[in-house]
């Protein structure tokens, strides 16, 4: 090639500077803040879903199947009033399975509340564990009227109540996670308006100049939108980043289930996170284009 | 060759026209006084005065970074108080300007200086590279296009400041001591070039308290004194 196809060439792929100088230090103090807020936007996020998940599993599991506590009659033993409440309930239209449950499965259920041993003195009540047809499950008067029938003194344990409960607890768990989101969103924007300041205040003889050599505001704002859009979407991949390997360890650690009794992580969750950097740089442009403006409109 | 050239406007009255202007920093007495004059279109006028007479900030005025506290000031015929805000970049565009400390942006090569305003314009770099070059060549920095300000001369600066302000071919230049800080010979040297736009049609105002320079340029004079302007004057030809 010679000389003067060289330097035409090099002067083909001869592009401007950008307007506006290079990053300086004070960027990776920027980038680490936004990261760390894009991480617990994340997490923020991964919990919402997580909890959405958990209330379903435990409606789900709620609605599957009632408790019957029988109260023994003068004349009978626990054991017996169970039997007679179960034999009262395996007719009715809508269950599936009924089963009287022995003293030491009793025990096992109330484990978790009363602990383990130390109830060998205390009545045990008798439970009845009813299965109930998730297609049509039996309505709670249903079972009330065949033990009434059959002349037996029960009580059903009130699961609609705990079935409220749940779902408040998780209505409750997805609202405090929108809200911490938000929260987080709002103070990235915050922020971003900080840096867009400085930046324009260490930068004020570049935007001067250009003002003065006949830029438009909205171009001038353009230059720092971009660059707090891209940085922000820096930020918002190391964030996510993070976030997903911390539910990636979770999902793993929870095995196959996928059911860890706190954050029930899932890896179709995982994608939602890519949303994060767009959503970052869209809330830092917009948040830097305001900044810009609003400064830029003070200049004569 | 990039040469300074009309705008097409269909304008025909003085470029700028100051009628009984006042301007007063804060709450201190008027900088500037019932200040009055018309620049024609494709004149050549010095402003002088001693330091602090206020001829920066007559030449702010102009270019729209300061508002006048009372009077009238038109550009182009078009009262600059009641211009809306977006009107503003594109009046700048037709106004070069060459500021007394430069302001060259240090980040930026000296061709991507000089071309500052050919950009903001929205022109693409194949459209303008060039006649930048042209122009650098023109204004004695062609083998310096690559450099960085920080690495510039003086005299190299202040041309490189000039370059800036005509390369768009403005109606109006503005230079504020364009002469201040290099010697005799270079300030003759860059008196030319700006004798030279003018013949190519650009109106021209230069700020200066080189008496020397004025006197050779033969060029009428307004003097600014105690915030007023005198009588107008011509320097003495070379
Ligand atoms: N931004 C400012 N705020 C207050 N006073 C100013 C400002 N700029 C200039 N002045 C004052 O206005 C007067 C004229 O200044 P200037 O226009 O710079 O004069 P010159 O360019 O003729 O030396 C001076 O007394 C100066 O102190
Ligand atoms: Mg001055």
């Amino acid at each position: 090639m010679s000389e003067s196809n060289l330097t035409e060439a090099r002067a083909r792929l001869w592009r401007p500077a950008p307007l506006l100088p290079k990053e300086d230090e004070r960027d990776g103090a920027l980038v680490f803040v936004v990261a760390v807020l894009c991480f617990l936007a994340c997490v923020a996020a991964l919990a919402a879903l997580a909890a959405d998940r958990a209330a379903t599993g435990w409606r789900g599991e709620l609605s599957g199947e009632v408790l019957v506590q029988a109260r023994p009659g003068p004349n009978e033993t626990p054991a017996l009033a169970a039997e007679r409440a179960a034999a009262a309930l395996a007719g009715v239209p809508g269950v599936t399975e009924v089963v009287a449950l022995g003293r030491s499965e009793a025990e096992a259920l109330l484990e978790p509340w009363l602990g383990r041993g130390g109830l060998e003195d205390l009545p045990v009540p008798q439970l009845v564990v009813v299965e109930l047809d998730r297609e049509a499950p039996a309505r709670r008067g249903a079972l009330d009227t065949a033990l009434q029938a059959d002349g037996v003194d029960a009580v059903i344990h009130d699961y609609e109540a705990y079935l409220g409960d749940v779902r408040r607890a998780g209505t409750l768990a997805r609202a405090g996670a929108v809200g911490t989101a938000a929260l987080i969103a709002c103070a990235a924007a915050a922020v971003i308006a900080f840096a867009t300041r400085a930046g324009m205040a260490a930068r004020r003889e570049v935007v001067e100049v250009l003002h003065l050599s006949g830029a438009e505001d909205a171009m001038l704002a353009r230059l720092f939108q971009a660059r707090f859009a891209k940085l922000a979407a820096v930020a918002g991949v190391i964030g996510a980043g993070g976030a997903a390997v911390i539910a990636a360890g979770l999902r793993a650690l929870s095995g196959s289930g996928g059911f860890l009794p706190i954050l029930p992580v899932d890896w179709s969750d995982l994608p939602w996170l890519l949303l994060c950097p767009l959503l970052a740089a869209f809330i830092a442009a917009l948040s830097a284009r305001r900044t810009a403006m609003e400064l830029l409109a003070g200049f004569e | 060759m990039v040469g300074p050239g009309r705008n097409p406007a269909r304008y025909e009255g003085p470029a700028v026209r100051f009628e009984n202007v006042g301007l007063r920093y804060g709450r201190q007495t008027e900088t500037l006084r019932d200040v009055s004059f018309d620049l024609e279109p494709g004149s050549f006028t010095f402003l002088t005065g001693a330091s602090g007479a206020g001829k920066t900030t007559l030449l702010k005025l102009i270019y729209l970074a300061l508002r006048p506290t009372r009077g009238l000031i038109t550009a182009f015929g078009q009262d600059v108080a009641t211009l809306p805000r977006e009107a503003v970049p594109a009046l700048r565009r037709r106004v070069g300007v060459v500021f007394q400390e430069f302001r060259l942006l240090d980040h930026l090569s000296a061709f991507d200086n000089a071309a500052l305003p050919l950009r903001l314009a929205g022109l693409k770099p194949k459209a303008y590279r060039d006649d930048v070059g042209e122009l650098l060549a023109w204004v004695g920095l062609g083998e310096r296009m690559h450099a960085m300000p920080a690495t510039l001369s003086g005299g190299e600066k202040q041309r490189l400041a000039i370059a800036r302000a005509v390369v768009g071919k403005p109606d109006v230049l503005l230079a504020d001591e364009p002469t201040g800080n290099v010697d005799h010979e270079m300030a003759l040297r860059i008196l030319r070039l700006f004798v030279e736009l003018n013949r190519l049609g650009t109106t021209v105002l230069i700020a200066s308290h080189d008496q020397d320079l004025v006197r050779q340029s033969g060029k009428p004079v307004m003097h600014l004194a105690r915030g007023k302007l005198g009588p107008a004057s011509v320097g003495r030809a070379a």
